[in-house]
């Protein structure tokens, strides 16, 4: 398990790998990830991938709308954890 | 023995900078292999060769500035004779140092690098030449055998230039800029250098092509849900975006509408040699690149999805490939993301079309006298009039509706 500190690493990672120019510190928790740091659908595909890569939790399509912004996606993982832990 | 010249790698490219060698005298390649790196004023290109041989001399050292058509290398082709490596072939003309056409970056000036003038290889495209209309009346008028000819079009075409070339073989080798070691430009240079490469070129198409600008709306309640329901089935690394059926559809329908697919050069219409969908792909920080995507209209979905990661990531990154620059045939931009409704595109020259797609929005959607709320998108073309008509633009439109209503199929 994974601490939501930890998670949040894991979001914010795979965000600068996808967008190595922004400054990780500037990332406004409540604002849409998509508008904030101009990440296109495909971007956020590639930030879902690398989600996935690091933590092993598979993303459903119809969840990413609950991923939109750095605070929701951290307290998503932190659910997808728990719900998985208890499901395994 | 034949030469390896600077690829044109766009429209827009009159010279580009040598940057590294990936080969040595002696090296065997074939087809396709990556030989050599080259800075356009647009991006870092890793350039391909197009024949199988062993690399003779290596004629032009990094750092060089070597315009379009201008001799790169010797290489041996397959089958010749073993290279001789005691006496490399001597330059026919004398170096002629001049300023560099369009300098994008300043480089310290050192030695010149000598030209040898082209030793044409046959430049063929099954068995045909590909020769643009005018070249070929210009090929007629100087008693210029085309055979002989190395053309520096989209896809090896040959254009009134390289004819013109060829009928002055005596004439001062093609100009190169002496340049320093090589050293790509810092960031800056290279935002300032993309923008006025991107002007030009836009510049030139809105000046050259007479736009004419066609858009329909079509309904992707099929499309999408046959992607949802496909996705579901895939792991993350595997899912398909809507932007993938979008391309294929494009590729597909224009497939059926060679007018539409192809280049405007010297006066006339070349047909592309397959359809090569140009992506286009915004970088961060601000200008676009729209590299190819090769017989697009023959891959599958997941090949399609692949395709364009690869590209996305390898545009971003710099590490392009020549062929992927010089030959898109038609192409496709994608502004959905940022929520725009639709696309008035401007077309790439020598490009003649251009499909726009904006976002998809649901939207109220009559069917069978019934009202529903149906995914949209708005799908425009941007057509060069020269080429095509209405009528054609339109057909192409409706073509990739009916691609998109049998999602199954693409």
């Amino acid at each position: 398990m994974r601490t939501e500190q930890e998670l949040r690493e894991v979001v914010i990672d795979a965000l600068t790998e996808v967008a190595p120019d922004i400054d990780p510190a500037a990332i406004d928790p409540s604002t849409e990830l998509a508008d904030q740091l101009d990440i296109d659908s495909m971007d956020f595909l590639n930030v879902i991938v690398a989600i996935h890569d690091q933590t092993g939790i598979e993303i459903p399509e119809r969840d990413y709308p609950k991923l939109a912004t750095l605070e929701e996606a951290v307290a998503y993982l932190v659910q997808a954890q728990v719900a998985a832990a208890a499901g395994a | 023995m034949s030469d390896f010249v600077m690829p044109s790698l766009g429209a827009d490219m009159e010279s580009g900078t040598l940057l590294r060698w990936y080969v040595k005298p002696g090296d065997r390649v074939k087809r396709g292999d990556i030989v050599a790196c080259v800075d356009t004023s647009k991006a870092e290109i890793e350039i391909e060769i197009f024949q199988d041989g062993v690399i003779g001399e290596l004629i032009a050292e990094p750092g060089a500035r070597v315009p379009v058509g201008g001799v790169l290398a010797t290489v041996q082709g397959a089958g010749e004779e073993a290279p001789v490596p005691v006496a490399p072939p001597a330059p026919v003309a004398a170096p002629v140092p001049v300023a560099a056409p369009a300098p994008v970056a300043a480089v310290p000036v050192t030695e010149p690098v000598p030209v040898a003038v082209a030793s044409p290889p046959r430049i063929e495209e099954n068995g045909r030449l590909r020769v643009s209309p005018l070249a070929r009346r210009v090929a007629e008028r100087l008693n210029v055998d085309l055979a002989t000819v190395t053309g520096t079009g989209p896809h090896g075409a040959i254009t009134r230039a390289d004819v013109e070339h060829a009928a002055a073989p005596a004439a001062p080798a093609p100009a190169v800029a002496p340049a320093g070691p090589a050293a790509p430009p810092p960031a800056a240079d290279r935002q300032t250098a993309m923008r006025e490469a991107i002007a030009a070129l836009m510049a030139r198409s809105k000046r050259e092509i007479p736009h004419y600008y066609l858009q329909a709306e079509i309904d992707l309640s099929r499309a999408l849900d046959w992607l949802h329901e496909a996705n579901l089935a895939r792991a993350v690394n595997d899912r398909l975006l809507p932007s993938a059926l979008l391309l294929s559809a494009v590729a597909r329908a224009v497939a059926g509408m060679p007018q539409l697919n192809g280049f405007w050069i010297d006066g006339g219409f070349v047909a592309g040699s397959g359809v090569h969908l140009g992506v286009a792909v915004s970088l961060r920080g601000g200008g676009l690149i729209a590299p190819a995507l090769h017989d697009a209209d023959r891959l599958s979905l997941d090949e399609i999805m692949a395709g364009v990661r690869d590209l996305v990531a390898r545009a971003r990154a710099g590490r392009l490939r020549s062929s992927e620059m010089s030959d898109p045939t038609i192409t496709v931009t994608n502004l959905g993301d940022r929520g725009v409704d639709l696309v008035h595109g401007v077309i790439y020259p020598p490009q003649v079309a251009l499909v726009g797609f904006g976002a998809v929005r649901e939207r109220p959607w009559a069917v069978d006298g019934m009202l529903g709320v149906r995914p949209i998108v708005t799908a425009t073309l941007a057509g060069d009039h020269r080429a095509s008509d209405g009528h054609a633009g339109g057909r192409l439109l409706t073509a990739i509706d009916h691609q998109l209503q049998n999602p199954e199929a693409l």
